[in-house]
């Protein structure tokens, strides 16, 4: 099921929290939200999940719209809220059989659905507990479970991993992956490395605009119109090798990295590669080439270079 | 109609779970079973047989039970954010807050029925009138249904359940005696409204057995006023 969101604007007091959104999510593909805090992730997401009414724009998730057709949309969506609220007074097992109800989910095959969420998501030794007594980590099981049991087409995770330990992020994001081949998914997260490890295509979002689209390699091409080169050169005069890197045609700026070593971080000028430049020099002066490797832009920087001031 | 029984169902749940239905029914029999066989102007003090004296003693129990029952409703889902779990369930809003509704209702219809021993202990002591026994007991159904859906509005508002419990309370007292008192000392549309408003007099007629469709309307007009201000609580909630 596709998700289209159209000028999705939704305003707190006189703060717009989302301002003019629009994007589309196909099937089987994962959408990662990444912003700073308050950027308008989740109020996107809730008004996906037909929580919030938005002020303006309209959001269809496959034929239904969320507006109009709100509880045929909630059929198809599987939702983690942001901080996961649960029934703390219920044993899991009790609390995931009124989910399944409320589902709607056949009484016949609700024992089946439930081993199978239960299994997935690594509750089996805790469904008999309550809610209450569980850490963080398998709280934020039960929610995902919570959200898959009825098989959904849609699936939206906000912070899914939050609370998890590192074998259990790894899991989840496998899972999600999984998942995400099928069906649609849109998950917000901050931690960079989470987007990049599971999502397919990544929307920035800052101060509730669209501030760049498309997968992660597609961003960092786009803030990487500059090549820059580490390059380490031994046997000869460190300021001579500055001075005849600085002067090659291609090269727009030299730095040093590391001085005592000869570590040079060479940035081109745009569009153009001073690798074979470099090379020749070398040859040309007996100098050493030890080391020219290209730096590549971490989406970190992309992140920040977009969502600062 | 499935749905709201699968909400109720766990409210209902949640009551013997967390003891909150026991300690209840507990308080109910006690205090009802006290004051209408030994204490005051009991049964044996009146002489009659009839259960009149237990509808009027249930009357304020009721009136102080209830909002109990219904205060954490929706503040507990407003506190812990639950309610965008379950408002993001294929659910209307109605059906959640009918199915809310519904809950602490069955639990005082269980109630009235552990109370049945009363009647066939009347009923063995001199000639009861069934009619009127009846009657009774539906207009405190009506009564404790109008308490709960003015707690559940209360409690749709607010993240604190004591304060819902205080408002519910506080609103509950106008309809129990205030109308009545500024409503008997004044004449013309105002008082006849506020005699009207007051809750007394309605209950009083049904509790003698005198059935009038005016007195259920009443009622009922004030049980769906409380549900749909609720929902539409729930609808102001996703607008904000």
């Amino acid at each position: 099921m596709d998700i289209v969101v159209e000028n999705l604007t939704k305003t707190y007091g006189t703060q717009k929290a989302v301002d003019h959104i629009s994007f589309r999510v196909k099937t089987g593909e994962v959408l990662g939200f990444l912003g700073p805090n308050g950027a308008g992730k989740t109020t996107t997401m809730k008004a996906i999940t037909s929580f919030l009414v938005p002020d303006e724009g309209s959001i269809h998730v496959g034929d239904f719209s969320v507006d109009e057709q709100a509880e045929e949309v909630k059929k198809h969506i599987g939702y983690l809220p942001e901080s996961n609220p649960l029934y703390e007074e219920m044993p899991i097992i009790d609390y995931l059989k009124f989910v399944a109800k409320v589902e709607g989910i056949q009484a016949s095959r609700i024992e089946e659905k439930m081993r199978e969420v239960i299994r997935v998501c690594g509750i089996q030794k805790e469904k008999h507990k309550k809610i209450s007594e569980l850490s963080k980590g398998y709280k934020q099981r039960v929610g995902l479970a919570q959200a898959l049991i009825h098989d959904p087409d849609v699936l939206i995770l906000d912070e899914p991993t939050t609370g998890l330990d590192p074998n259990q992020i790894i899991e989840i994001r496998e899972l999600i992956k999984k998942i995400g081949r099928e069906k649609t998914v849109i998950l917000s997260s901050h931690i960079l490395a989470e987007v990049e490890a599971t999502c397919d295509r990544i929307l920035i979002i800052n101060k509730g605009k669209i501030v760049a689209e498309g997968t992660t390699d597609e961003l960092r091409k786009k803030s990487q119109a500059h090549e820059i080169l580490k390059v380490s050169i031994e046997e000869g005069d460190v300021n001579e090798i500055f001075k005849a890197l600085q002067s090659l045609d291609e090269t727009e700026l030299v730095d040093f990295i590391n001085r005592d070593k000869g570590e040079f971080e060479v940035q081109s000028r745009t569009n153009q590669s001073a690798r074979r430049s470099i090379f020749n020099l070398c040859v040309e002066k007996h100098w050493i080439l030890t080391q020219m490797t290209p730096i590549e832009t971490k989406l970190e920087d992309v992140f920040r270079q977009l969502t600062m001031n | 109609m499935k749905k709201i029984g699968i909400i109720t169902g766990r409210e209902l749940n949640a009551y013997f779970d967390s003891l909150m239905a026991y300690v209840l029914l507990i308080l109910f029999l006690g205090f009802t079973g006290f004051f209408t066989w030994i204490y005051g102007s009991d049964i044996f003090y009146i002489k009659q047989a009839s259960l009149q004296v237990f509808f009027s003693v249930a009357y304020w129990t009721l009136f102080f039970i209830i909002p109990a029952l219904t205060m954490h409703l929706l503040s507990e889902e407003n506190r812990s954010g639950t309610l965008e779990l379950l408002l993001t369930k294929p659910l209307s809003d109605w059906q959640v807050v009918v199915g809310k509704f519904l809950a602490p209702l069955m639990l005082i219809i269980i109630a009235l029925v552990l109370t049945l021993p009363y009647y066939i202990t009347v009923a063995r002591l001199g000639n009861i009138d069934n009619g009127q026994v009846l009657s009774g007991y539906l207009v405190l159904i009506l009564f404790s249904a109008m308490y709960i859906s003015l707690g559940l509005f209360t409690s749709s508002f607010t993240k604190n359940a004591i304060v819902s419990y205080l408002i519910t309370v506080f609103i509950g007292i106008f309809f129990q005696i205030i109308f009545q008192m500024i409503g008997s000392n004044l004449t013309g549309a105002l008082g006849h409204w506020l005699n009207y408003l007051s809750m007394n007099a309605h209950f009083d007629s049904m509790a003698r057995g005198l059935l009038d469709s005016r007195d259920i309307l009443y009622f009922l007009l004030f049980i769906t006023l409380g549900l749909v201000l609720s929902e539409s609580m729930l609808i102001k909630k996703r607008k904000a």
